[in-house]
């Protein structure tokens, strides 16, 4: 456990008062933890006095670089954020590799086990989510690792020694990057999907298909409809059994089937659960004090698992708590990403419907695919693979649900100005 | 004499247009050749036009045919030999030798023409030979003949080059004779030649002209006989000359006097206004160096010797011929067909510039040693197929032309070949419209093409020229003169047709035109019937006539000029004024045809482009068969601007891309002559045109059919680029053109984005595209689809399509598709229709590859002069046939400007 010298110094009007600050405690210290503090501190500089605690030993770091990090495409300094004198600076109390143990409302109170008790006055609750374990025989066996924080990517390197076989269970983006970021290291690395393609969330068949494509040519055997069974190993990791009897051996085991939010203490608090924390559209708790945001959240039903809902949770809870106009409506889906330097976008309805139709552009050898979904002449969903430069535009589109005004731009990028007047 | 060349370089021919250029060739070692101009040879000094330039594409053996074949199976030569003498003794003997026909080429070289020409009239003893030149320049040769007793050119190029005035009359000049344009407008540039352009159609050649007369079609001989009235009676007749030198003035000028008796009537026929008419005779009757060039405007009419005489008759009242800068001067279209008429080479020619009187028939018996030696005239072209479609003629030989394509109402001839006992077909190319026909049995012998075959051909201005071997032939191609002589020999004469070289009868031909001539025949090459084979390699090109002893000390001595001494080849030596016919069409327009279509050539084509549709560059400039249609006439016909119309006559029809411009009168169309079956799915002129024969000369009209005409809505436009050629969907309209790397077809479809996908995923599954992969970019709610088939990096193929509103051009996709292995930015634009880099436009100037809006860039960007765009671009740099062009781009520019 750490903690950040702590800045008394106030900016807020209310501190020159010499009214007391309202104390707000940040549990998490994760993407969207760091996002909100960050807008909270520019938007309000020293309106509350904040602490901050997070359960990961380092503070806040770019997540969505494990992969990278565990490729070696990047090192762990890459990773980070802010240093802690930004949290200094920004009169953060910053306590990390603190799990918080119990939230007690009644009191105003969150507790770290037997060593903090901090009391707020506002609580934000950003504590992510908990990589799903399948519930099959031998998940426990040494070598069985998930891939979520730091301390995975360490747990993976050191398993990853040469020669050895990876088998990466997941074809979701994290097991996907997971797989390519071991198929760098030299280790032999299948993926096993449980679907008929890759990404079936964010990608249509002939898109997933590419990215299958791409994984190969990045040494990473793929293998679909692939439902463990279960794994086996006397006293760690052996092999992985598939229900179809192939054996698959394998010195290591990545687990990446999907994340489920982190609801036990809010559980426990007595919040209003769903999949997630549910939370309003100023992303406030069933207790008016308290705040969730990122991908412990449920908001309109939805939980997210990627980056920019979150920030947009954050940007919105910052502005809500500096007093300003705020309101989340909900991020459409969409997806952007690189796996392992293939971009890939993915944003509203990713299968064709009846009632609409489908442009598609597709050049497999050049590893490029792109897919609009139009309904009466609206965007209703976009894939891209290989260059998703249109992504914005396909965005503010399928949000916006404006007509498409012109198809061929949004396929294949503006035209080049002409070299001469008509 | 000329210099020779060094080695590999080889001086030779161009096989194109009758201006017959020099040309330099030099052998690549890998069956292709560099080109350039033979700056010795008289006809160019170095020039090429833009098909000259472009022989070096032209060589490759794709389509040729290779090897004999008989009913289609792949025969020795020996056995296709036997089976074609073996079938012409039998249907000799039992139907008569005048079952029996010879349909020859002015693509033949002169030594071929005179075997065949030999072996049907001495020793076959079929009267039966025409030629395609019955097409082209038959009505010059009849008009000659009724003029001055022989088929005689009177003048040469030169006088083109001293000319102040110079007319040219249905001749699109600077399209079909480009150098010769570029020597007259050097003229004009240096003395100030004006040049008066008589055409139905605003040609390119119009364009530059100083004076146009837009003459309603098939009146030219009511404008130059009211020519011939206004010489005489405003005291322009050459008094001594026509006394001394001719006959007949009074009978014509009467008749002139008739079909034309002022200015308002000639005006009120032609169409043409009074001002602009006076204007013309005033320049004529003003000018002594003149020189009226006429090509296929007047010779491919039913009145084309009329036609031909009527412009003879103004030089003759005048005298001005045979002197330098004058003289009325026939431009032929083919590269051989003075050669053929010099052979004899045609239906109503016995041989050597003789004809049918006894003493004549009997020299030339003498002379060949002929057993069966012919008494009289056969059947001309149009005459001869009709008896082809009678049963009267049972077997008949195609050499070196394609009359499927070419000849009127082709669609009926192509079906008569069935009732054929023998069909034996002369050719290079295997899938021309010709070769692909068929008899009851069918004979294809494989031909040299150029730059394989040796001998020699005459151009317009008598000028015999070597056309010289520099590639071996391919397969088992021969020279057509030693097929021939085969079957002489097989028919049982051994003696007459023992020929060992091009040279061996080179000779018996120069020989034949000396053989008891003593002066009373023109064509006389006397000075050559002992030439050595050395010297047959080396003393060409010469004019004829070249008569024994012609020059000083006896050297041989060509003439550049004849008539100059007022002496013709009739019995008394004078020239004949003809008395011609009141103008009129053969055919006139109806309700159901209300149009008058008219044909000709584009610019970078040649005949039914089995040659020229090989090169890319040639091919860019004009894609697909089109129809010009004069503005007016559009709207009311619902047609559009590069949309397609059906094109109806009483014989046929076309489908056609519609091409809107003010160059064709209203009420006329234009449709070129060049695209047959292998290159477009539906655009043989021949098979529209009814070709009512000239009753002199039995040439044909093409160029005036009563037709109709309405838009075809297809669904969709297109295009398809391949490697190699493949077979378009049966249904689409489609047209084929060579381009880089590959060809290139554009399409229009009455299927739906949705079913053409479809075709090619089932094609990609096939097991020709085997291991290709497909990439596409497919919007079927919007009916768009374009598509790619890679192997691996390299590009195979690629298609577009899109509503026929928004036809997609496919000049950037031409351009990427010339890469074998497009970059990702490519691959992307292939897909997109959309260029990665800017568009070069279609192609203006195919010489150097530059397209109108690199041109359009450079005339914005100051260029205000064909000089100045030329420096910049080079476009117009070398043949300068688009000089015309970029003229007009020029003066629109200044038009914006203003």
């Amino acid at each position: 456990m750490a903690i950040s010298p702590k800045d008394t110094r106030g900016h807020d009007a209310r501190a020159g008062s010499g009214l007391p600050r309202e104390r707000l405690v940040v549990v998490g210290n994760g993407m969207a933890s760091l996002r909100f503090l960050e807008r909270l501190t520019e938007v309000s500089p020293g309106r509350f006095d904040i602490t901050c605690i997070g359960a990961e030993p380092t503070a806040a770091y770019n997540r969505v670089l494990l992969s990278s990090l565990l490729g070696g495409e990047v090192d762990e300094a890459a990773c980070a954020f802010r240093g802690l004198d930004w949290y200094a600076d920004h009169g953060i109390r910053l306590i990390t590799g603190a799990p918080v143990t119990q939230i007690d409302r009644e009191n105003g109170l969150v507790i770290v086990g037997e060593t903090h008790v901090l009391p707020f006055d506002k609580l934000v609750l950003a504590v992510g989510s908990l990589p799903i374990r399948l519930p099959k025989p031998g998940m426990d066996l040494p070598g069985v690792i998930t891939f979520r924080d730091l301390a995975d990517v360490v747990a993976i390197r050191k398993a990853a020694v040469q020669h050895a076989r990876a088998v990466v269970i997941g074809g979701g983006l994290l097991g996907l990057e997971a797989a390519v970021g071991l198929a760098r290291l030299g280790v032999e690395t299948t993926l096993l999907h449980v679907m008929d393609r890759l990404m079936e969330r964010q990608l249509d068949h002939h898109a997933a298909g590419l990215v299958k494509r791409a994984m190969e040519a990045r040494g990473v055997q793929v293998i679909l409809k692939a439902d463990t069974d279960r794994i086996e190993g006397a006293s760690r990791v052996e092999r992985l059994v598939l229900t179809d009897g192939t054996v698959l051996p394998a010195d290591l085991v990545v687990m990446s089937v999907g994340v489920r939010p982190s609801v036990a203490l809010a559980k426990e608090a007595g919040l209003t659960i769903g999949r997630g924390i549910t939370v309003d559209d100023r992303m406030t708790t069933s207790d008016a004090r308290i705040f969730a945001l990122g991908e412990c959240a449920e908001h309109r039903g939805q939980i997210y698992g990627l980056v920019e809902p979150a920030y947009e949770h954050a940007e919105t809870l910052a502005r809500h708590l500096s007093g300003q106009p705020a309101e989340y409506r909900g991020t459409a889906l969409s997806t952007s990403l690189k796996v392992s330097g293939l971009p890939v976008f993915s944003a509203g309805i990713v299968d064709t419907p009846d009632d609409a139709e489908a442009i598609v552009l597709s050049d497999p050898g050049a590893g490029l695919y792109r897919k609009l979904l139009v309904r009466e002449g609206r965007l209703i969903g976009a894939v891209f693979v290989g260059d998703i430069a249109e992504q914005g535009a396909c965005k503010d589109l399928i949000r916006s649900g404006d007509p498409i005004t012109n198809v061929d731009d949004l396929m294949f990028g503006r035209a080049a100005p002409e070299p001469l007047a008509a | 004499m000329t210099q020779p060349v060094a080695a590999p370089t080889v001086r030779t021919t161009c096989p194109y247009c009758g201006v017959g250029c020099g040309v330099l060739a030099t052998p690549d070692g890998q069956g292709g050749a560099t080109i350039a101009g033979d700056s010795e040879h008289p006809a160019n000094f170095g020039r090429l036009c833009s098909k000259g330039s472009a022989l070096g594409e032209t060589l490759s053996l794709e389509n040729r045919l290779l090897h004999p074949q008989v009913d289609g199976a792949q025969v020795s030569w020996d056995a296709a030999l036997d089976t074609v003498a073996k079938k012409l003794s039998a249907i000799a003997a039992e139907h008569g030798p005048d079952a029996i026909a010879f349909y020859l080429s002015g693509q033949l070289l002169t030594e071929d023409y005179y075997v065949a020409n030999k072996l049907a009239k001495g020793f076959i003893g079929t009267p039966h030979v025409d030629t395609n030149s019955r097409l082209c320049m038959s009505s010059a040769v009849a008009a000659h003949r009724r003029a001055f007793g022989s088929d005689t050119v009177p003048g040469c190029y030169e006088d083109l080059d001293e000319a102040d005035l110079i007319v040219l009359v249905g001749s699109n000049t600077a399209w079909c004779h480009p150098i010769l344009f570029r020597r007259m407008a050097d003229a004009k540039e240096r003395r100030g030649t004006k040049f008066v352009v008589i055409d139905p159609r605003r040609t390119q050649t119009a364009q530059e002209s100083d004076l146009f007369l837009g003459i309603r079609p098939g009146t030219d001989t009511a404008l130059f006989s009211g020519l011939l009235v206004y010489l005489s009676d405003h005291g322009f007749r050459d008094r001594a000359f026509v006394d001394a030198h001719t006959a007949g003035l009074d009978g014509a000028l009467d008749r002139a006097r008739q079909i034309a008796p002022d200015l308002a009537a000639v005006a009120a026929v032609t169409g043409v206004p009074e001002a602009d008419i006076a204007a013309f005779y005033a320049l004529f009757a003003g000018t002594r160096r003149v020189v009226t060039a006429f090509s296929q405007g007047v010779n491919q009419s039913a009145q084309g010797t009329d036609k031909g005489n009527s412009i003879i008759n103004c030089h003759l009242i005048t005298g001005r011929i045979g002197e330098t800068g004058m003289g009325p001067f026939s431009l032929t279209g083919q590269p051989n067909a003075m050669g053929g008429r010099e052979v004899g080479g045609l239906a109503n020619m016995l041989a050597a510039h003789m004809h049918f009187t006894p003493e004549e028939v009997d020299r030339v018996r003498r002379y060949w040693g002929a057993p069966r030696i012919i008494t009289g005239e056969g059947m001309k072209a149009v005459a001869l197929f009709e008896a082809v479609s009678r049963g009267k003629i049972k077997a008949l030989w195609v050499m070196g032309t394609n009359p499927l394509v070419s000849m009127p109402r082709a669609d009926a001839i192509r079906e008569s070949l069935a009732g054929l006992d023998l069909y034996v077909v002369s050719e290079a190319v295997a899938d021309s419209d010709t070769a692909r026909g068929r008899g009851r049995t069918t004979v294809l012998l494989p031909a040299q093409a150029w730059g394989e075959k040796d001998g020699t051909v005459t151009n317009s201005e008598r000028r015999i020229s070597r056309q010289r071997r520099f590639l071996t032939s391919p397969g088992e191609a021969r020279p057509d003169w030693a097929a021939l002589a085969d079957v002489g020999r097989r028919l049982g004469h051994g003696r007459a047709f023992a020929f060992d070289s091009a040279a061996a009868i080179f000779r018996e031909h120069a020989g034949l035109s000396a053989y008891e001539n003593n002066g009373t025949r023109d064509f006389d090459l006397g000075a050559l019937a002992e030439i050595s084979d050395a010297a047959y390699d080396v003393t060409l090109p010469v004019q004829w006539p070249i008569p024994k002893r012609s020059g000083f000390r006896g050297a041989p001595q060509g003439k550049a000029r004849l008539f100059g001494d007022g002496r013709f080849y009739t019995f008394d030596r004078r020239a004949r004024f003809v008395a011609v016919q009141p103008p009129g069409l053969a055919q006139e327009v109806s309700e159901a045809f209300p149009f008058v279509l008219n044909t000709g050539r584009v610019r970078d084509h040649w005949h039914t482009m089995t040659r020229t549709g090989k090169s890319q560059r040639l091919s860019a400039h004009r894609a697909v068969p089109f129809v010009e249609v004069h503005p007016e006439d559009v709207a009311a016909r619902g047609l559009a601007d590069g949309a397609i119309a059906r094109l109806t006559t009483e014989h046929g029809e076309a489908e056609l891309e519609v091409m809107v411009t003010d160059a064709v009168a209203p009420g006329s169309l234009f449709m070129p002559m060049h695209w047959g079956s292998a290159f477009a799915s539906k655009a043989r002129v021949g098979a529209l045109v009814r070709g009512m024969p000239d009753p002199v000369s039995g040439q044909p009209e093409l160029k005036a059919a009563p037709a109709s005409i309405a838009p075809v809505a297809y669904r969709a436009r297109g295009f398809l680029l391949t490697r190699r050629q493949v077979a378009m969907p049966e249904g689409w309209w489609w047209a084929r053109a060579a381009i880089t790397g590959g060809w290139g077809a554009q399409f229009a479809t009455a299927d739906s984005s949705r079913a053409v996908a479809l075709m090619v995923r089932g094609l990609i599954q096939s097991e020709a595209l085997s291991g290709c992969e497909l990439a596409e970019y497919a919007d079927h709610a919007r009916d768009r689809y374009r598509c790619a088939v890679y192997d691996g990096d390299r590009l195979v193929a690629c298609l577009a399509y899109a509503p026929a509103g928004e036809r997609p051009g496919w000049e950037a996709a031409k351009a990427l598709f010339a890469t074998e292995a497009p970059d990702a930015a490519a691959r992307r634009a292939l897909l997109s229709g959309r260029a990665a880099t800017a568009s070069a436009g279609p192609v203006v100037c195919a010489c150097h590859g530059v397209g109108a809006d690199v041109i359009a860039t450079t005339v914005a960007g100051g260029a205000t002069s064909v000089e100045a765009v030329g420096a910049a671009c080079k476009a117009g740099t070398n043949c300068g046939s688009c000089i015309p062009e970029i003229r007009k781009m020029l003066a629109a520019q200044t038009a914006r400007a203003a």
